[in-house]
């Protein structure tokens, strides 16, 4: 495995510390900062202190791209069929993501919560938001990711996404979340 | 004729709403022993001096037993005291007077110390049919024991029981409540803040299990109706437990346990609090929704195993699992929310048609399905102690609230709840009778 430098690791901490971890899954990805180029500085006697403070900040803005990325990654949410708890074929490339990100980052530890849409009965609906959760995370142990790290809740359709009810809004609401619930920081990006 | 007049002021909404879902009801399910189709016989409640509430009371409690037609008298003691004596304290009632508006039966109400006697006159064969003196509590149980007389004036009058001494239990923002079966005193059950689903009467309606969600986990919560301290059922401490079920003698809880293998049933003892044992093997299907036969020798759930959730049945022991309500794979949709009748002879439980939940009867040893409803969506139905009606959660209305349903004549009413309410359970009869016995 490819050593990240001592100054990625502790920017890209900073950044998790100062973004609470871990970003909520419904938010789209903060536009990128624009950041405009150093103008180009005017031949200086000694500019070394300068160039490796911009430095520094280049690669601190990179590892918290990398970071972004890689929660984002871990918390991509799945969806599901009406009634179906099978990973559909279109999902299994976010779940692949998010186990390679398990596998380059031993500690870390995801909490997977099941929804259903409204239709269904209530109590049949937290069975099958249950179901949901289990497929995720048996894919996911097929993929080599130990299932101590891996937990299984289920909200039913008490806690829908979207609160229309239309199919656009219950397709949205078929679904699983994923939460981290440890080793949070300092995450590295897979291979 | 004013007596059809007053019948149809009075049925013309119910009468409209029944029709909707009568359709396939007039197939013929037929549960009552009494019932002579089309003739329910007229009933007046005579007004009874200083008892009014009481009079209220029992003339709703003897209509919801949609065994008679009541006939209204508002303003008629007048007119009965003039025509030949009235119905006044001690003195005899005009037969023929309400004879004449079409009553069969007079229910004759008056003070009795302490408490109130109920007269049942029989108009055809000019007597006295039955009466009785019960003390009337102040206080919680008052109502209560009003609906006890309802019930025994119904059961004078037709030879069975109403089902007005019992109470309903639902949930409405997350609290389970508890309300009379006429939908008056709801009173929270479970605190603010919390999420409970699911609620379960005890067999002695003593005690309740619900329930009690949290973050995406939960147990199976036993509390007494008075209030108190709760317990978790063995099995439901970990992972999330739901449908809880109370065994006829109201020692065992069946419920279902979730975790990452799936959904499977299991039970325990909730009076010793032990012996959590597992009867179905799901292998990441569903089992769910455990109800038990009258006997307490079978359970009806619900299974994935082939695919939709559909009903079966097993032991109570776990063994000898069947399909209990048969569906065509592929064309019949999902059934959920089983309720086994208090007579054994059926299950309750909904299905999708079209996309919306409709409420089906099974007959336990015929295996023939009855659909109940077809307006709107209607679901999680629940028995009434008398087997002939049938409470479920229907949004013909808007918004999700209680209906009943009596089966043996299609009508159909709404049990005012305020606010969006879910999952309801009907209680046996309550409480041992206080009355006296009959004359």
């Amino acid at each position: 495995m490819r050593a990240p430098s001592l100054l990625m690791l502790s920017a890209a901490a900073a950044f998790a510390v100062a973004c609470g971890g871990r970003p909520a899954p419904e938010e789209p990805a903060p536009e990128p900062t624009p950041t405009a180029e150093p103008a180009p500085a005017p031949t200086p006697v000694d500019d070394s202190a300068d160039r490796e403070r911009m430095e520094r900040e280049r690669m601190a803005r990179e590892a918290a791209e990398r970071t972004r990325a890689v929660s984002a990654d871990l918390a991509a949410m799945i969806n599901f069929d009406y009634d179906q708890a099978t990973v559909r074929q279109a999902d299994q490339a976010t779940l692949d993501r998010k186990a390679a990100v398990l596998q380059a980052n031993a500690n870390v530890k995801l909490r997977i919560s099941g929804h259903a849409d409204e239709r269904g009965s209530d109590e049949y609906n937290l069975a099958l938001g249950n179901r949901r959760a289990g497929a995720a995370k048996r894919y996911l142990e097929n993929k080599g990711i130990d299932g101590s790290r891996l937990e299984v809740i289920s909200y039913g359709e008490e806690r829908p996404l979207n609160p229309g009810t239309d199919e656009t809004a219950f397709a949205q609401n078929r679904r699983d979340e994923f939460e981290v619930t440890g080793g949070g920081d300092n995450l590295v990006a897979p291979q | 004729m004013t007596r059809s007049l007053l019948l149809l002021l009075t049925f013309a909404t119910a009468g409209t709403m029944a029709a909707q879902d009568t359709t396939r009801v007039d197939e013929g399910v037929r549960v009552g022993v009494d019932y002579r189709p089309g003739t329910r016989p007229g009933l007046v409640v005579l007004p009874g001096p200083g008892l009014d509430s009481v009079r209220a009371i029992i003339s709703r409690d003897l209509d919801y037993s949609d065994r008679f037609e009541i006939i209204p008298v508002a303003g008629l003691s007048q007119t009965a005291s003039t025509a030949g004596g009235g119905s006044q304290e001690g003195g005899p009632v005009n037969y023929e007077l309400y004879k004449g508006l079409g009553a069969e039966f007079a229910v004759e109400l008056s003070q009795a110390a302490g408490g109130v006697t109920a007269r049942l006159h029989d108009l055809n064969a000019g007597r006295l049919r039955n009466q009785q003196t019960v003390p009337l509590p102040a206080g919680a149980n008052f109502r209560l024991e009003v609906h006890r007389l309802s019930d025994e004036i119904t059961r004078w009058a037709s030879g069975t029981a109403g089902a007005a001494a019992s109470r309903m239990l639902f949930v409405s923002g997350g609290r389970v409540y508890r309300s009379d079966s006429d939908g008056h005193d709801m009173i929270p059950l479970t605190p603010a803040g919390q999420t409970a689903l699911s609620p379960a009467w005890s067999p002695d309606g003593q005690r309740i299990a619900f329930t009690q969600l949290g973050e995406g986990r939960g147990g199976v919560a036993v509390q007494a109706v008075s209030g108190g301290a709760t317990f978790l059922a063995p099995g439901s401490q970990t992972a999330l437990n739901i449908t809880p079920a109370f065994s006829p003698d109201g020692r065992t809880l069946a419920f279902a346990h979730s975790d990452e293998r799936g959904t499977d049933i299991y039970t325990a003892n909730v009076t010793e609090r032990c012996c959590a044992q597992r009867l179905t093997v799901g292998r990441y299907a569903d089992n769910l929704s455990p109800t038990f036969s009258p006997d307490g020798r079978r359970i009806a759930f619900i299974s994935t195993r082939a695919g939709p959730p559909q009903l079966y049945v097993m032991a109570a022991d776990g063994t000898d699992q069947e399909l209990l309500a048969p569906f065509d794979y592929g064309a019949t949709g999902s059934s959920n929310a089983p309720e086994w009748s208090p007579d054994g002879a059926s299950v309750v439980f909904h299905r999708e048609v079209s996309g919306s939940p409709q409420i089906f009867v099974v007959d336990v040893s015929g295996r023939r399905i009855r659909q109940l409803t077809s307006s709107g969506r209607n679901e999680d139905p629940t028995w009434a102690p008398d087997g002939r009606h049938v409470a479920f959660i229907s949004d013909r209305s808007g918004r999700r609230q209680i209906w009943i349903v009596d089966m043996e004549t299609g009508r159909v009413r709404q049990l005012a709840t305020p606010g969006a309410t879910r999952l309801p359970s009907w209680s046996r009869r309550l409480g041992r009778t206080t009355l006296a016995p009959n004359p």
